[in-house]
């Protein structure tokens, strides 16, 4: 008999767990070195700076160890990965363009029927690259930019080029280093000074091929007064050898400017998630991320702001579901670099199975930067006796006129709280995934309604079994 | 058989016995009250008849609908008609009331794979937020998170007329209610009761005799560690209400005396004794 979930779903089959043929126009060979970098360079065409970054990366990369500090990621074989795949020749620019295979992936993700909700900017990347881009003409009139970033290297290589890399430096960290020798794809995004885009800019995000990275390289910048909201999800089919999925975001939010950057990932059980994500926030401005990890083997990533001007502000949402083998080890950094900044951080984890989840978080306030408040608020939530969750909250406060708060909880589902949904009639596992989505509703309640349909449903495959 | 048989029902909280000995049947179209001072046993009867585990049975059966209901997980008993109206309900932090509640009406009505549809559900949650005369900004709220204890306990009375239990516990439902309340609530279960027409049985589990002014109870039974000691019809409350539980524990002193001595049921004081 198939296995299904309270709400009806066939849970004989991971649910985004398809897979279509590979047909590829180019395909490198696995491994990486110097040369490896140059034909990823030639292949895009790109003007000699971009190349020259590349090279510089890959130096830095060959040098720099693997981090310690963190989850286990000797295991990682950089000799087996492909670091560059090409699905079709060139952009498409309507869904009638795309390829049959492809579609079909899209159609079950559902992008159809997002783009039919929002008439919104799609950019869907298929392997490394951006193959359907749809921006709405009025914003296009507006000045606003919302490309694949291979294709705003080639269209605005002044633009990419006075920002590319000055957030996250190549040198930053080893996969930062990784990241910015062979990155393919992403989005750049561009708001000009003053237009407020209220429709969120969406990209759907998949990797389906064995052993292929995904090294996308996403540049957004917020003008004077602007807002823009991205949102990105991304689900991975399963595969059984390891893969890699190690991005760079890089965010400048200038003057009275609010940029919102979400994500909600699922990637398959055997992905290393290993993300760079940070912004720069000037006077007055405001940098939210909202970050959901569900899946991958092990995910490392703390989204950062840093606060250089006064009055910017933070905030970073988190929620993170490990489960058997998975290791979520999410967080993020604030850094107060000038007076009268806030920050908070919210991080719900959940761990079973046993599974790790948790939060590693640096606060950083510099000397001078009076006034300054932050909350860390951190919970975890543990589901079995096997299950495990750490918490690491590094604080740096150089100033003494800050206020600075940290709450931490550790919780087990009570038993009390199931006895109360159960005395209503509510099945075991179905109780389970109710008090886990009440557990993370602060965060979802943040996502556009589509995207916690979708977590909330994740959360249902998830749980089903966790009660015995 | 009753539609709820209760025999001989012995519960203990890890070394410490609680019930020593319960037997009490409840049949639908039945309003019965259980009363007894604190620590006598009241809740944990109550508790065990909706399979909290916090709670071992020891010895003894409990029949509902002459099935084993001492074999059934608390949400099949739910789904089955039994329901307990919670003297201390719990937070489910982040779960609207209106979510919970379209579930768990969903799970009572048999549906399986979906929930029931949302303007059915709607209407029906509408209805009966009005006649319990509860704020209707209650079901965007976190069940039971930051309710006062009258807003909990109003909402318990809602999960109870949104499931049309056939056999619901009330547990101290009265307490911590002001007397408006009280008769809000009353009102509330008397007219489930009457739109019941006679398939609805309903214990009423209190300290005070209060809310047996609204509730009129055909039976009313009392409990003193862990034991129903005497039964009667509503005047047993009346007596209670004015002798209190120290004049009842002493005159069923006597009664134990006197039923010892002769072998026999006396009268005592207002009230016969139905001695257990």
């Amino acid at each position: 008999m198939a296995a299904q979930s309270p709400l009806g779903i066939d849970l004989d089959h991971y649910k985004w767990g398809f897979r279509e043929p590979e047909r590829y126009v180019f395909k490198a060979r696995p491994g990486l070195d110097a040369e490896v970098v140059e034909q990823i360079s030639y292949m895009k065409g790109e003007p000699e700076w971009m190349r020259a970054f590349r090279l510089h990366a890959y130096e830095h990369w060959t040098r720099r160890p693997l981090p310690t500090w963190g989850p286990d990621l000797s295991t990682i074989n950089f000799d087996e990965i492909y670091y560059y795949l090409q699905p079709v020749e060139k952009q498409s620019r309507t869904w009638e363009d795309l390829p049959a295979e492809i579609k079909r992936t899209y159609d079950r993700l559902g992008i159809p029927e997002a783009e039919r909700k929002f008439l919104a900017g799609v950019g869907a990347q298929y392997e490394s690259q951006v193959v359907y881009h749809n921006l709405k003409e009025e914003w296009e009139k507006l000045g606003v930019i919302f490309l694949d970033t291979d294709t705003a290297v080639q269209k605005y290589p002044d633009l990419v080029r006075e920002y590319f890399g000055t957030v996250v430096p190549p040198e930053d960290n080893k996969f930062a280093a990784l990241n910015s020798a062979v990155w393919s794809g992403g989005s750049f995004i561009y708001v000009p000074e003053g237009v407020r885009v209220d429709i969120p800019l969406q990209a759907y995000f998949r990797i389906n091929a064995e052993r292929m990275g995904q090294f996308e390289r996403t540049l957004i910048i917020c003008e004077p007064g602007s807002y823009v909201h991205y949102v990105e999800g991304c689900t991975a089919p399963i595969y059984t050898t390891d893969s890699l999925h190690s991005a760079v975001v890089e965010i400048i939010v200038k003057e009275g400017a609010r940029c919102r950057y979400t994500t909600i990932q699922n990637w398959s059980p055997n992905v290393y998630n290993l993300v760079t994500k940070r912004a720069v926030a000037y006077r007055d401005a405001t940098m939210e991320w909202v970050d959901g990890n569900i899946g991958s083997k092990v995910t490392a990533k703390y989204p950062s702001v840093y606060m250089l001007e006064p009055g910017a502000k933070a905030e970073i949402l988190s929620v993170a579901y490990a489960g058997r083998g998975q290791h979520q080890d999410p967080g993020g950094k604030v850094i107060h670099a000038a007076p009268y900044t806030q920050s908070s951080v919210v991080s719900k984890s959940i761990a079973k199975d046993g599974g790790r989840a948790g939060y590693r978080g640096l606060v950083k306030v510099y000397s001078g930067a009076k006034g300054s408040r932050c909350a860390v608020r951190c919970d975890a939530l543990i589901l079995d006796e096997h299950s495990r969750s750490d918490t690491y909250p590094y604080m740096e406060i150089d100033e003494e006129d800050v206020q600075i708060t940290h709450e931490a909880t550790v919780s087990k589902v009570s038993d009390e709280q199931l006895f109360y949904l159960m005395a209503r009639g509510i099945k075991a596992d179905e109780a389970m995934g109710m008090i886990v989505r009440g557990f993370i509703e602060p965060i979802t309640k943040e996502l556009p309604l589509e995207y916690a349909v979708e977590l909330n449903r994740l959360i249902v495959l998830e749980m089903e079994g966790s009660v015995g | 058989m009753a539609d709820l048989e209760i025999r001989d029902l012995h519960v203990q909280v890890e070394d410490k016995v609680i019930l020593k000995g319960v037997s009490l049947a409840v049949n639908k179209g039945e309003i019965h009250a259980l009363m007894g001072p604190n620590g006598s046993g009241k809740s944990t009867l109550a508790n065990v008849l909706m399979g909290n585990p916090f709670y071992q049975v020891v010895r003894g059966d409990v029949l509902y609908k002459g099935e084993d209901l001492l074999a059934m997980a608390p949400d099949e008993r739910a789904r089955r008609g039994l329901f307990i109206a919670f003297q201390y309900p719990v937070a489910i932090p982040g779960v609207t009331m209106a979510s919970f509640l379209r579930t768990a009406v969903s799970a009572r009505r048999g549906y399986d794979r979906e929930l029931m549809p949302v303007a059915e559900f709607q209407k029906m949650l509408r209805a009966r937020i009005e006649e319990l005369k509860i704020d209707p900004a209650i079901t965007g709220r976190y069940v039971n998170e930051g309710f006062s204890g009258g807003e909990k306990k109003r909402a318990e009375i809602l999960q109870m007329a949104l499931l049309e239990p056939e056999i619901a516990i009330m547990d101290e439902t009265d307490s911590g209610l002001d007397i408006d309340s009280v008769k809000i609530v009353a009102d509330g279960v008397n007219r489930m009761f009457e739109a019941a027409g006679g398939q609805m049985g309903i214990l009423v589990i209190t300290h005070y005799s209060r809310i047996l002014q609204f509730i009129k109870p055909d039976q009313v039974h009392v409990m003193f560690d862990g034991r129903l000691v005497v039964s009667g019809g509503a005047e047993l409350a009346e007596e209670l209400e004015k002798s209190g539980y120290e004049g009842i524990k002493s005159q069923v002193d006597v009664v134990h005396a006197e039923v010892a001595e002769s072998g026999a049921v006396r009268r005592a004081g207002k009230v016969f004794w139905v001695v257990h």
